[in-house]
């Protein structure tokens, strides 16, 4: 009995810890939920909020866009910090969830006080906490997410990635135009969204320009088997396969094509790029092709630079995620510098003017939609390696 | 033709390896009448102990070198990871299942969804969520038969899984320890009472069960070229759907069951549409359930009042 | 004085008053109770809504909705003791179909009633009702073949079946497919929730949960519980109160369901998978299976405690799993067992009394 009161009491005493906790603090004036901003330009830092999966079946792209961001804003403050303020980032695990990643997104407005948000990866997940910024009016930064839903969502939101109707046109004109296919299967991710906007871009810039998909398949996330859908595409007569899924697949799926005999060669988009892609699918990628952001040996010193510095703090190489979060970072510092401002709004009206930056993952230009014009990069896989082949400008 | 019998070939592969993990659930279910959710995490981690111990004994140098890993030390990882495996097995049924043995069959379900939870979860964080390769303990040697492609591996897990089911068969039948294992299924209260040590054979129980869900899992890892934390999940629930489809408490039935499976997700996946591969085991289950409830092989007890 | 001769009786004893008549139930009053709850929880959500920062308040209002999803499964799992473990199915139901009819009620409610308050609570409430309704009938066909079944396999269809919603919806191009289901407007799903509906919804719903659990079916079920058998010796009829349960619990899902859609931008299948049931579990769990009030209680207490473990953010779910076994290792009946709040008070209030009387006098 005892046990039992004590650890009622101990709920209750949390209870009531939330509830001081969650009060308002004297010092903030106004009623809740309105637009007012948490801090003002006084503070001595510049708070950054970043809410990705850390945890659950997507937290390899969570983790990877973090360690990027830590890199960047470990680099600008042993510089002197942006505008002599030190950079203080404050990353929240979203686990994956659409509601995590909304309470994630207004814990770092409210409790951190962040003045500009990085986040999401999975576009579902941006939409979810983009809703949040946009109505506290504070700038979201969207690192990886390319649904154009996104950026809709209001004009507080913005992206450093290019979108899946320019990257599926870009490979699909690729397959016209250079490997002169007519006749392309598709195997796409249903249960991520990025896959199938690719998808369906590629698919329409296709069958526009004359070509003909005669079979598609799909697959989920986490899967391992594609057995049965090599087979069925191999038993149609296609030239190429395009895959637009994320690295962790598709090794798995260029092996499964070669041990089943299905001798096209794959396409796919810039999910491919990881170090991981190449340990899993090895030489079964061979005369393989992707679209990316930029090619491993074209890269800029920048890029390289980048990559070499990844690899001393973390131990790893840096996939694509980790370059554009990278970026996204960048961009924002660059933003506060450009405009001396480093409030939410100031912040959100610098970012509209960002022009030609340099990034790790290519040339960034904000244009009037709040979305990237990037170039993109098509690689050609020879050798176990990628090499750069074009590029396709917007 | 010859798709649909590449379809049926790895159906039957994936089936094996289906059939090994339901042999650990139909065991543990046939005597402690438990559905232990974390048999799922433990094929998984006997993947994973099959990744490290072959990176120790040096699998990527001989990889790169061309020549094959030795048979020898193949089978050394196999026993090794079998034999981990099995520890954890047993302290798992030590530290959680064993407290609540007697507590109202609810109790242990929730624990053991617990322990599901918490291997997967540690699992992410100590070997990291990101998939890894493979490794060859075995090198892959395709070759084509009246347009069907085999591998050397799809054998090997036939064989495997063959040769594990025929040992266990010869366990259960043919030992004290098997035969402690049917009387503790068929009354555990006659089974106390005639001197048989229950917690050993229950210890036994699960250290074979997981045993063999490691072997399943290193023959996965090989054929699957992947593997990651959360591999065990559906997996394991696939599995469980066959142990009750053959017959919950039966043997062979765990292996006809995981035949079926593994045939009916290939078939669905490659002739309906891959988006209903994981659908088509829990229709399967959903109707059995209702209309054979005690599976193909198994026999209707009736409940006494 | 018996002055009268032999042969004659007392006189018989006069006739008592008939009793009164029990009395009607006063419909005005309760009507009355009704509207001043009603008030005064719209006081109360001023009132919060003051004094919490927006973060505390979305996590009073996923509380809340942990509430009802638990006070609703608790009906099912603690009161009737069948265990089903598939009820984000429900949720997702209840969720999508809210959500679907909202964004298409939305227009007609803003012609009749023009586009304020109105027009919204109306819009809302009725697309809640609908998915509870949607998610109550789909209660109803997965538990009618289902509940013949016993213990851990009606837990593994019961499983079973919120895989396979889940996945149909993961299919499902008219609602999103797994991108999720976002409304018509790239800003998603109108927000509607807040914290006054919450708190209602929970009221509605502990009311009515509360008057099932401790009516003559609520007797029925815990004795369903108890055991199955002898209630159907005793001409219970087990297969109607089992499935009825079922689908009440599963509308009660729906609703939350409805709640959860309208606080997000968007719902996606992803949002209700086995883990989300899990959660459910946790809640009624660690509150005490069969006790309303602990479920309550172990609604709030998973939604806060996730949100306390955020710091611990790697460790959070391997210590959320450690804490179910422990648990079950250590007190499997919860904090409340299967007591409820009042009684707790009443017998505290008591002992308190006692102590003090025997302290304070000689013995009696």
């Amino acid at each position: 009995m005892t046990s039992g009161l004590s650890r009622r009491f101990l709920l209750l005493a949390a209870l009531a810890g939330i509830a001081g906790f969650g009060c308002k603090d004297s010092k903030s004036s106004g009623s809740s939920g309105s637009a007012s901003t948490p801090n003002g330009p006084a503070s001595s830092e510049i708070v950054v909020g970043h809410y990705g999966s850390l945890t659950g079946n997507t937290a390899h792209f969570g983790q990877d866009t973090d360690k990027a961001i830590r890199l960047a804003i470990d680099e600008v403050n042993a510089a002197g910090g942006v505008l002599g303020k030190k950079v203080r980032l404050v990353t929240l695990d979203d686990r994956g969830d659409s509601a995590e990643a909304a309470n994630a997104v207004t814990r770092l407005i409210d409790v951190e006080k962040a003045v500009t948000i990085i986040g999401e990866v999975a576009s579902s997940l941006s939409l979810a906490g983009g809703r949040v910024a946009q109505r506290r009016q504070v700038p979201m930064i969207s690192p990886s997410s390319t649904n154009p839903k996104v950026t809709q969502v209001g004009d507080y939101i913005f992206r450093v990635c290019f979108l899946d109707p320019f990257q599926g046109k870009v490979m699909a004109d690729f397959a016209q135009d250079t490997l002169k296919f007519k006749r392309v299967a598709i195997l796409r991710d249903v249960k991520n969204d990025y896959s199938i906007g690719l998808a369906d871009a590629f698919k329409a810039a296709f069958t526009a320009r004359g070509g003909t998909i005669p079979v598609e398949q799909s697959y989920s996330a986490g899967d391992t088997d594609f057995s049965a859908q090599i087979t069925a595409i191999k038993s149609a007569d296609v030239q190429g396969l395009y895959v637009p899924g994320y690295y962790s697949e598709v090794g798995t799926i260029a092996r499964t094509a070669q041990r089943l005999g299905l001798k096209v060669p794959l396409m796919g988009g810039d999910g491919w790029d990881a170090p991981d892609l190449f340990k899993i699918g090895g030489d079964a990628l061979n005369g393989s092709f992707y679209s990316n952001h930029f090619a491993p040996d074209a890269a800029t010193a920048k890029s390289q630079k980048f990559v070499s510095d990844f690899k001393a703090k973390y131990g790893q190489e840096p996939t694509g995620l980790g370059a554009l979060g990278y970026d996204a970072a960048g961009v924002l510092f660059e933003a506060i510098r450009a405009s001396g401002k480093t409030d939410p709004a100031g912040i959100r009206e610098a970012l509209t003017h960002v022009k030609n930056f340099e990034g790790v993952s290519g040339t960034i230009t904000i244009n009037a939609n709040r979305d990237a014009d990037k170039s993109a990069v098509i690689v050609a896989i020879e050798g176990g390696k990628g090499k750069y082949r074009a590029t396709v400008a917007p | 033709m010859s798709e649909f019998l590449q379809q049926v070939v790895n159906g039957l592969s994936l089936g094996s390896i289906y059939a090994l993990i339901a042999l650990g659930y139909t065991m543990v279910y046939g005597i402690l009448k438990l559905i232990n959710f974390a048999h799922g995490e433990v094929f998984m981690v006997g993947a994973y102990a099959g990744y490290y111990s072959a990176g120790w004994l040096g699998v990527n140098g001989y990889e790169a070198s061309g020549a094959g890993f030795p048979l020898l030390l193949a089978l050394v990882v196999l026993c090794f990871a079998m034999g981990s495996v099995a520890l954890l097995g047993v302290t798992i049924e030590a530290l959680a299942y064993r407290p609540v043995r007697s507590a109202p069959r609810l109790t242990p379900l929730i624990t053991a969804i617990g322990v599901s939870l918490f291997l997967q979860n540690a699992a992410m964080l100590v070997f990291s969520p990101n998939p890894r390769r493979y490794p060859a303990i075995l090198s892959e040697v395709r070759f084509e038969v009246g347009g069907v492609i085999l591998t050397n591996i799809k054998l090997a897990i036939f064989g495997v899984a063959m040769v594990l089911m025929l040992g266990l068969y010869l366990l259960v039948h043919r030992t004290w320890t098997g035969r402690a294992m049917r009387a503790l299924s068929m009354n555990a209260d006659a089974a106390r009472l005639m001197g048989i040590d229950v917690n050993a054979t229950i210890r036994a129980t699960f250290a074979i069960g997981s045993a063999l869900a490691a072997a399943g899992g290193i023959l996965f890892g090989l054929d699957q070229i992947t593997i990651n934390p959360l591999m065990g999940v559906l997996t394991g629930l696939k599995a469980f759907v066959a142990a009750v489809l053959g017959g919950i408490g039966n043997i062979p039935g765990a292996l006809i069951g995981g035949l079926l499976i593994g045939l009916a997700e290939q078939l669905t996946a490659g002739y309906l549409s891959p988006d209903y591969r994981d659908a088509i085991t829990f229709v399967i289950l959903i109707l059995m359930l209702l209309v054979k409830p005690e599976g193909l092989l198994g026999i209707v007890r009736q409940e006494k009042v | 004085m018996s002055d009268a001769g032999p042969g004659l009786a007392a006189p018989p004893p006069p006739i008592p008053p008939l009793p009164d008549p029990p009395a009607r139930p006063r419909w005005g009053l309760r009507a009355l109770v009704a509207l001043g709850m009603i008030g005064g929880l719209a006081l109360l959500r001023l009132g919060l809504e003051a004094v919490l920062i927006e973060y505390a308040q979305r996590i009073m209002m996923l509380a809340g909705i942990n509430v009802i999803l638990a006070v609703s499964l608790n009906l099912i799992n603690g009161t009737t003791g069948q265990f089903s473990i598939g009820h984000a199915g429900f949720m997702a139901i209840g969720a999508y179909a809210a959500a679907f009819l909202g964004t298409h009620l939305a227009p007609a409610a803003a012609a009749l009633f023009g586009s304020g308050m109105l027009a919204d609570a109306v819009t809302f409430n009725l697309a809640l009702v609908f998915g509870a309704l949607l998610a109550g009938l789909s209660g109803l066909c997965v538990g009618l073949p289902s509940l013949r079944l016993r213990g851990d396999y009606l837990a593994i269809v019961t499983l079973g079946f919120g895989e396979i919603i889940r996945i149909s919806f993961n299919n499902a191009q008219f609602l999103g497919a797994a991108t999720g289901y976002f409304g018509d407007s790239p800003a998603g799903l109108p927000a509607y929730t807040n914290l006054f509906w919450v708190l209602l919804w929970v009221v509605i719903v502990i009311i009515v949960t509360w008057n099932i659990t401790f009516s003559q079916t609520g007797r029925s079920l815990a004795a369903i519980r108890e055991d199955e058998i002898a209630a159907e010796a005793m001409a219970t009829p087990t297969t109607r109160l089992k499935v009825l349960a079922f689908s009440f619990s599963a509308a009660g899902a729906g609703i939350a369901g409805g709640l959860f859609a309208h606080m997000q931008a968007g719902i996606r299948p992803e949002d209700f998978k086995f883990d989300k049931s899990i959660d459910m579990i946790v809640m009624i769990i660690v509150g005490g299976l069969g006790s309303v009030s602990g479920a309550a209680f172990g609604g709030v207490f998973v939604a806060v405690s996730l949100e306390l473990m955020r710091d611990l953010h790697e460790y959070r779910l391997v210590l959320y799993a450690l804490l179910l076994i422990v648990i079950m290792l250590v007190r499997p009946e919860g904090i409340l067992g299967t007591r409820e709040l009042p009684s707790i008070v009443r017998g505290l209030w008591q002992r308190a009394g006692a102590r003090g009387a025997s302290s304070g006098g000689a013995e009696r």
